[in-house]
């Protein structure tokens, strides 16, 4: 009984067992069954979505940057170039404690200060960069040093990188300008004009100079690599390949020889050179004293050499030769007596009696001369710069007839220059007056203001690029053409050259009899003049006009005495220039700032210049100060 | 010749006694599938193959050594396993190395191991003995005790803390409490208070493993953090599409995308080089093995070989259930291998084991027959 009750009662938990083994059966095939819809789903309703993802994720798409073009002068000698050079680079996301890694690494190779400074500096405003040098221009025992230590550094790698070089060093510094690290700010511009795509590549973009105003030709276009890369990170092979451009080779107008005698001829006086090809614009040499060294720049600037650069009083980073404004001094009679001529106030044989002054509403507006030049007609009022001739020009013309006439040769407005950062200077007239000042009592022009604007004083202020062109506009008989550095653009690969043409901006409306009346007086400001003493024994034909501008207005009644002023306070010396006479192939201004007399400083430099230029001779010892020559009376009549 | 021939097939006679073919066909099939995943995914490091080759000979001796023990005797084992493992388990909470933040391991001198890994067949055997042994006085009051025999080891892996393991060996257990009968309205309430227990559990959770739980429910919110894995991973199954990426050819793989991807995420590999058909093979490989399991749970002489083997087979299928799951992204992140694909030498060992438990209770079905 009891044998048969449990066997049915075994009997019984085995069919329920069995049953409980059947759900179980059921419960494993829903759950696979679940498993196999989800496959389905992401293998194939999915699957296009995966795919793309799983690309996604194996290819990274590697800028390469291109090689950025050449700079070369108008004889094809190479003024800015790219040489390779080995960076210690630190990556900052993947280093957990900057500071410590570079203190480590100072134990291995030499990190000064400057560069740890110059290192924090990039950091703080460069844009998201992978990789940021602690060090460039590694020597090749360095390399290896740090090659054998790599496996301490996670982070720090050498990098072969292109570097900017100027093997002119500080010469032509300003024309050439400097690349420096892209900035935030540059960012933003790059992606406003839509072309930072292609700057995916690029650490550096031109700041200033050539660099920065044909930035568009020399940087060239940034090839691309398709790469397959593992979940690291790292390059595994190369897919498919977009090789980058180079940059266009930009050459010059300007003569790195001519530049490097004005700069010389400079020494250590601050000023400007301007010289001009007339008949085209072309800039032979721009040059702007002190200057700065542009290789400083290319691997960041060190910002204790930064912070000298802005600081200091001879502000070396600014262009003066596109941004310094002077009055034009003495170097303004040759335009003043074109417009007194054009407009009939005067005849080639008006004639006045200098008694070393000009009257006019009780002031006396005293000539440079003690005691005057005695009888002046208009060719001896340039050659001997007789300042009451044109105070009384200025006075007969008034000030609106003289600005509508200056504006013709480019006198107060941006000559437009392929450089960046021009300032347009101040061409005074009623107008301007008006709109320059706010009080009432201000705004109004006092007839008494136009007469030193006659003489190149006064509100005037005027670029030396200005001044060039004028001069060039003056020698090329009326044709004013756009200055301008390049001539041309080359496409590095395909040999393909665009000249860029000459571009004639403007033609002043003036006879061609008083044009070359005054250039004829200008030739006797270098042969009997002012400028005849700088210009003795020249073997060629020129043209000149000295200048001199005040710094300080000098009270009625008072007498400036160079000594007595400080330094910085002395006129500036100003020379205007351009030969040969009959078909001039250079015109030129020079600014020599607180030299005193045109004579003095700057014709000598102009001399030297247009010997350079017109003859090919090398001055034997430009560094030597120009000798000082207070006694010449002749000279100092300005 | 008659005279070479004869002891060399009795011989093997005798070695193949007790082996139940089809199983072994299908684990040998799963291991081949499982070394040419760990092939390509090891691709660089071949001795990884060469030391599951010997972890797979090793495995299998001992599959084989367990399916010689006639259930009988493994009875007897029952209990001191469990008892020697809850030790350990207790061992390791007192004195366990610590490995990435979890106490999980006991040196033993000649090496580490998981004491919690024992525990996934020791306390079927607990459960399934205690069950055989009260068979014909079976009251709610042993379930209660059964239920405490499966808490107590499960609760000190929750402590490790080991969430993966600890479910596992949790879900192994409860097998052997269903199959032995528990009634549905008992299941019912324990499964009404364990959900609103939830909550409370929430609150026991570690940190990373609230994470991952959260990670499952949305990958994007952190996805080079926890959620880069299960990102991974999927892609590696979606962009295997129809018929996969071809062996040796995963991207993902191969790449280093796959985190894990020789040992838990090898399903990710497997699945990306060989895409949906090669997934449905694999899934059907593991629905024959557990329905063979199974098979021999229902035909099986006693309480004790039912239990055993219902739970066995049962924990092949939440191991595979819960990797695949996992890999594919509708499973939280845990630690649980691929059975017989995955590399590593206890989880093999273990599942090994367990098949040689089903072939010894298959071989034993009818002798109590009475």
């Amino acid at each position: 009984m009891r044998g048969i009750s449990e066997l049915r009662n075994s009997e019984r938990e085995l069919r329920l067992f069995q049953l409980r083994v059947g759900i179980a059966a059921i419960a494993v095939f829903v759950a696979f069954g679940l498993l196999a819809a989800r496959f389905f789903y992401l293998q194939v309703v999915q699957h296009d979505i995966y795919s793309a993802k799983a690309e996604e994720n194996r290819i990274s798409i590697v800028p390469v940057a291109p090689n950025r073009g050449l700079v070369l002068d108008r004889n094809g000698v190479v003024i800015a170039r790219n040489y390779s050079g080995y960076t210690l680079e630190i990556f900052p996301r993947r280093v957990n404690d900057v500071e410590s890694t570079i203190d480590e690494l100072s134990g291995l190779i030499d990190i000064q200060p400057r560069d740890r400074a110059r290192f924090r500096k990039l950091v703080a405003e460069t844009r998201n960069a992978e990789s940021l040098p602690i060090r460039s221009r590694l020597s090749d025992e360095e390399v290896a040093k740090f090659a054998a230590n790599r496996y301490r550094f996670e982070g720090v790698e050498i990098k072969a990188r292109l570097f900017r070089q100027y093997p002119f060093g500080d010469a032509g510094a300003h024309v050439i300008g400097y690349m420096g690290r892209i900035t935030q700010a540059d960012q933003a511009r790059l992606e406003e004009e839509g072309r930072y795509a292609n700057y995916r590549g690029s650490d550096f973009t031109g700041k200033s100079g050539i660099e920065a105003s044909y930035e568009r030709e020399l940087h060239g276009t940034t090839g691309f690599e398709q790469v397959e890369i593992d979940a690291a990170g790292r390059g595994i092979r190369t897919l498919s390949r977009t090789p980058s451009q180079p940059g266009n080779n930009v050459t010059l107008t300007l003569d790195m020889r001519l530049q490097q005698v004005a700069e010389i001829g400079f020494g250590a006086r601050r000023g400007a050179l301007v010289a001009i090809e007339p008949s085209s614009g072309g800039v032979l040499a721009l040059v702007s004293t002190p200057g700065f060294d542009p290789n400083l720049f290319v691997d960041g600037i060190d910002p204790q050499y930064w912070a000298e650069l802005n600081s200091s009083p001879d502000r070396p980073l600014n262009n003066r030769a596109i941004a310094g404004v002077y009055p034009p001094g003495s170097t303004f009679k040759p335009y003043m007596a074109l417009a007194a001529l054009e407009a009939g106030k005067r005849r080639y044989s008006s004639t006045i009696h200098d008694p070393g002054y000009f009257e006019f509403g009780g002031r006396r507006f005293r000539d440079s001369k003690k005691g005057g030049n005695g009888i002046v007609d208009l060719y001896r009022s340039i050659v001997v710069s007789s300042d009451t001739y044109y105070y009384m020009v200025a006075n007969d013309l008034g000030i609106d007839a003289i600005a509508s006439f200056m504006k013709h040769f480019g006198f107060g407005a941006r000559t437009g220059i392929d450089l960046h950062g021009e300032a347009p200077g101040v061409l005074p007239s009623q107008e301007w007056k008006r709109q320059r000042f706010r009080r009432p009592e201000q705004q109004k022009w006092y007839a008494g203001e136009t007469i030193s604007i006659g003489i190149g004083q006064g509100y005037n202020a005027y670029t030396p690029i200005q001044l060039a062109q004028a001069v060039a506009t003056l020698a090329a008989g009326g044709d004013m053409y756009r200055p301008r550095l390049v001539a041309h653009v080359d496409n590095a690969r395909t040999g393909e050259r665009r000249y860029l043409d000459p571009e004639l901006a403007h033609q002043v409306p003036v006879r061609s009899e008083y044009l070359e009346f005054v250039k004829r007086a200008m030739a006797g400001v270098n042969k009997e003049g002012t400028g005849a003493r700088a210009f003795a024994g020249a073997t060629y034909t020129s043209g000149g006009k000295t200048g001199t501008a005040q710094v300080i207005g000098i009270k009625q009644g008072e007498k400036y005495i160079e000594s007595k002023v400080e330094e910085r306070l002395r006129d500036h010396s100003l020379f205007i220039a351009f030969a040969p006479l009959e078909s001039p192939k250079i015109a030129l201004a020079v600014i020599v700032e607180n030299s005193g007399f045109g004579a003095r400083a700057a014709a000598p430099l102009a001399r030297t210049v247009l010997d350079y230029f017109l003859l090919g001779k090398v001055p034997a010892s430009m560094e030597q100060p120009v000798p000082e020559d207070d006694d010449a009376e002749e000279a100092e009549n300005d | 010749m008659e005279l070479a021939r004869l002891p060399l097939r009795h011989i093997a006679a005798r070695f193949a006694e007790g082996i139940d073919s089809t199983l072994l066909v299908l684990i040998l099939a799963l291991s081949m599938l499982g070394l040419a995943a760990l092939f390509s995914a090891t691709y660089d490091n071949p001795g990884r193959l060469a030391s599951q080759l010997a972890n797979l000979g090793l495995a299998l001796a001992a599959m084989w050594l367990v399916a010689q023990i006639p259930p009988q005797t493994m009875m007897r084992f029952a209990v001191p396993a469990y008892a020697v493992g809850l030790a350990l388990l207790i061992a390791v909470a007192l004195f366990g190395d610590v490995v990435n933040g979890a106490r999980r391991w006991l040196n033993i001198g000649v090496g580490r191991f998981q004491p919690a890994e024992m525990l996934k067949l020791a306390l079927p055997l607990m459960l399934a003995w205690y069950f055989h042994k009260n068979e014909s006085t079976l009251r709610l009051r042993d379930f209660a005790i059964a239920a405490l025999l499966l808490a107590l080891p499960v609760a000190l892996i929750l402590r490790q803390p080991d969430l993966g393991t600890a479910a596992l060996v949790a879900a192994v257990g409860f097998y052997v409490i269903f199959f032995a009968g528990i009634s549905w309205k008992v299941l019912g309430v324990l499964g009404a208070l364990g959900a609103a227990a939830l909550p409370l559990a929430w609150g026991f959770l570690h940190d990373y493993q609230r994470r991952r739980i959260l990670t499952l429910l949305d990958p994007t919110q952190d996805p080079l953090g926890a959620g880069y894995h299960i990102i991974q991973s999927t892609i590696a199954v979606g962009s295997g599409g129809l018929s996969g990426k071809g062996w040796l050819n995963g991207t993902q793989a191969h790449l280093e995308f796959i985190p894990e991807r020789h040992t838990d995420f090898i399903f990710a590999v497997y699945s990306e080089e060989f895409g949906l058909i090669g997934n449905l093979a694999l899934l059907a490989l593991y629905t024959l093995l557990v329905a063979r399991g199974l098979m021999i749970a229902a035909n099986a002489a006693t309480v004790f070989g039912r239990l055993l083997a219902g739970a066995v087979a049962l924990m092949f299928f939440t191991y595979a259930f819960v990797n695949m799951g996992m890999v594919s992204g509708i499973l939280p992140v845990v630690g649980v291998p691929l059975p017989f694909l995955s590399y590593g030498g206890t989880a093999l060992l273990t599942l090994f084991i367990g098949t040689g438990i089903l072939m010894s209770i298959q071989r034993y079905r009818k002798l109590v027959q009475s």
